[in-house]
């Protein structure tokens, strides 16, 4: 069993995501470092990409900021490397097809089982086009995660029967970013992938508060948090550590309550 | 050409957010349903022809011709549709589409504001709404056609994210699209994104190639020595190669925006300056770093201001079956004074690009040879910036 399935065999799981050298490396480190230290499960690492088609404004602006100060993949890469003499919990990357592309997907891949990554998250790679990428995955170890969202209806079954690691769902059309209310019945999606895999599902996009995060709790196994993390880097910088890590601890209380 | 997965050579493919991919899906059944129903097909040809102006006329530059002393020139003429330019052919299709699938919304990306114009004035048409995403630099460099489109009842959204341009226009409608599905139809303007549209958005601007190869056969009795058209992301171009494909004996000449040139970093030739990669939903060549970000690239023309190709393209030029190739701002300011001074026709900075190239090729032909240029659209919306270049301060 993969590091990320045994992750969720601990309880309800709680997931942050952070954009990788937002706004530098050493503020990212602590950040992680941090997060793992107060209850944070899994960790979504993203690799900033510059035309991040599936991002709201806030994640899109950690890119921005990002990317003007000069982070790269190999630098990500390095970071990762650095990060796993203290963090055990598995870690994840999340990018765009053409960062693991252009790197060449099977070098991508084997640096990741170098440094320890766990999964990759690819959000312009549907199940229709995945194989590409799942197959250097799973010649190096890592779990390609699917994502499902509210418009994959009869969809589910096939994405699910392939699912490795987690499935993403996504909670609400649109892209990501902090929403007031999730009205999409996920109650009856998470049933429909249960059916199909016993892969756990995690729900992300639009979740901020621990309200929202006890009652998805409630219908998944784990609760993915992005934009309102990157909020409080993007308003704190290198002081957020403490405050990522004091959001993570209360969020982590509220998927456990 | 399309295989199942909608690929073009390697390139083409679908990769998009999964929330978009029953969308996809099913604007792919509707366009197979509907792409050969007769009331279908003939309510598209009459909008073509009695509200679009078509068949376009296949001019024959005579003083053109003559100045340059080689290769007789014809002047494919979709500068003459309603509308301005080639971009209503593809729009008056998926709008017709999108109204039989139940959409009532049309949302478009627009660059130099003729595929926003053309999208704005469907949907005034067919009593559709609309919303334009623009990017901020181009709000500004097209100023009149923002105005245009809002006269025209549309809503134009400036996109500040990235560099202001196409690309982000493109990013920003994908954004839209992802948050509103239901009611509305993502009308995308060129030969490029996910599949269907390559292949949707070349079928509907195949008519220039039809057209132009039975109006040719007619007045000359034989098939052109070589089509030129200007790429960006290609749908004027492919349209006007797409029946010449199979004629081995025509030249199909893409011309790209080399900007400031290609040796520089101010530029938007993609197969000269390009990789292979993954954007906007579809693996063709890109402008990009080495670590995969896509560039910020630059043209004079905000019509060819944009970092990918069509991948119908992208395999045209890995097989060898058709060439692209470069052409400066500089080039194409002097080509868009030539076609006004020589024929009095002033065509759109876009087309100026193919018109430049045969300009350079037309000599080394011999007289008996055919050259067809598709001007792809009319060039009164860049005059102001084309005054300015060159040093006259005159507002629009």
């Amino acid at each position: 069993m993969s590091k990320i399935r045994e992750a969720f065999r601990k309880g309800k799981a709680f997931i942050p995501f952070i954009t990788c050298g937002d706004p530098n490396i050493d503020t990212t480190l602590e950040v992680v470092r941090s997060a793992a230290m107060n209850g944070a499960d899994i960790i979504e690492l993203g690799i900033p990409f510059s035309d991040p088609t599936a991002e709201g404004p806030v994640i899109q602006g950690a890119n921005i900021r990002a990317l003007r100060n000069g982070i790269t993949t190999e630098k990500i890469f390095d970071m990762v490397k650095e990060l796993r003499r203290d963090v055990k919990i598995p870690l994840v990357f999340m990018t765009y097809a053409n960062v693991v592309f252009s790197c060449g997907t099977d070098r991508f891949l084997a640096r990741c089982e170098e440094v320890g990554i766990d999964g990759l998250i690819l959000p312009d790679v549907p199940f229709e086009e995945k194989d590409e990428f799942s197959a250097a995955c799973v010649n190096h170890g890592v779990d390609f995660i699917s994502m499902i969202a509210p418009t994959s209806e009869e969809r589910i079954a096939m994405i699910s029967r392939e699912a490795q690691g987690f499935i993403y769902v996504v909670s609400s059309l649109g892209v990501t970013g902090v929403r007031r209310e999730i009205t999409t019945d996920l109650p009856s999606i998470v049933r429909a992938v249960r059916e199909n895999t016993e892969v756990p599902c995690a729900i992300g996009f639009g979740i901020s508060t621990p309200e929202q995060a006890k009652t998805m709790a409630g219908i998944a196994d784990g609760v993915i948090v992005g934009s309102a993390i990157v909020k409080i880097i993007g308003q704190y910088g290198g002081d957020s550590p403490s405050y990522v890590g004091e959001y993570v601890r209360t969020m982590k209380d509220a998927v456990l309550s | 050409m399309t295989n199942k997965a909608g690929r073009f050579g390697i390139h083409g493919g679908q990769y998009i957010p999964e929330t978009l991919m029953n969308a996809v899906i099913e604007l792919e059944q509707a366009y197979n349903r509907f792409k050969d129903d007769e009331a279908f097909t003939s309510e598209l040809s009459d909008l073509l022809n009695n509200y679009a102006g078509r068949p376009s006329r296949l001019y024959y530059a005579r003083k053109m011709t003559e100045d340059l002393g080689g290769a007789k020139i014809y002047l494919t003429r979709e500068d003459l549709n309603h509308t301005g330019a080639h971009k209503i052919n593809n729009v008056l299709g998926q709008a017709l589409l999108a109204k039989k699938m139940g959409k009532s919304r049309l949302i478009a990306e627009t660059g130099a504001g003729q595929h926003g114009v053309a999208t704005a004035t469907a949907a005034a048409l067919m009593g559709m709404s609309c919303v334009v995403f623009m990017g901020v630099e181009d709000t500004v460099r097209q100023a009149l056609n923002v105005y245009r489109m809002r006269l025209l009842g549309a809503e134009v959204i400036p996109v500040e994210t990235g560099t202001g341009t196409l690309k982000d226009a493109v990013s920003e409608a994908f954004r839209e699209w992802t948050s509103r599905i239901d009611d509305t139809h993502y009308c995308l303007g060129s030969v490029m994104g996910p599949h269907p549209f390559p292949t949707i958005v070349r079928d509907f601007q195949a008519v220039i190639s039809r057209e132009i190869k039975s109006q040719v056969l007619a007045c000359e009795g034989r098939l052109p020595d070589a089509v030129i058209a200007c790429v960006g992301g290609g749908s004027n171009a492919i349209g006007s190669f797409y029946h010449f494909i199979g004629d081995s004996g025509v030249r199909l000449i893409g011309c790209e925006a080399a900007g400031r040139g290609v040796e520089t970093f101010e530029t938007a030739a993609t197969i000269a300056t390009g990789r292979l990669g993954i954007f906007h939903g579809m693996k063709s060549y890109f402008c990009q770093d080495e670590h995969g970000q896509i560039a910020p690239v630059y043209s004079i023309s905000a019509g060819l201001d944009y970092p990918g190709i069509g991948p119908e393209h992208a395999h045209l030029h890995d097989t060898g079956r058709a060439e692209y190739v470069p052409v400066t701002d500089e080039e194409a300011v002097r080509a868009f004074e030539y076609l006004a001074r020589t024929e009095g026709i002033v065509p759109a900075i876009e087309s100026a690009h193919a018109v430049w190239q045969a300009m350079k090729l037309a000599p080394s032909m011999s007289r008996d040879s055919i050259i067809v240029i598709t001007i792809s659209g009319r060039g009164d919306k860049d005059c102001a910036a084309i005054a300015r270049y060159r040093g006259e301060n005159i507002n629009e």
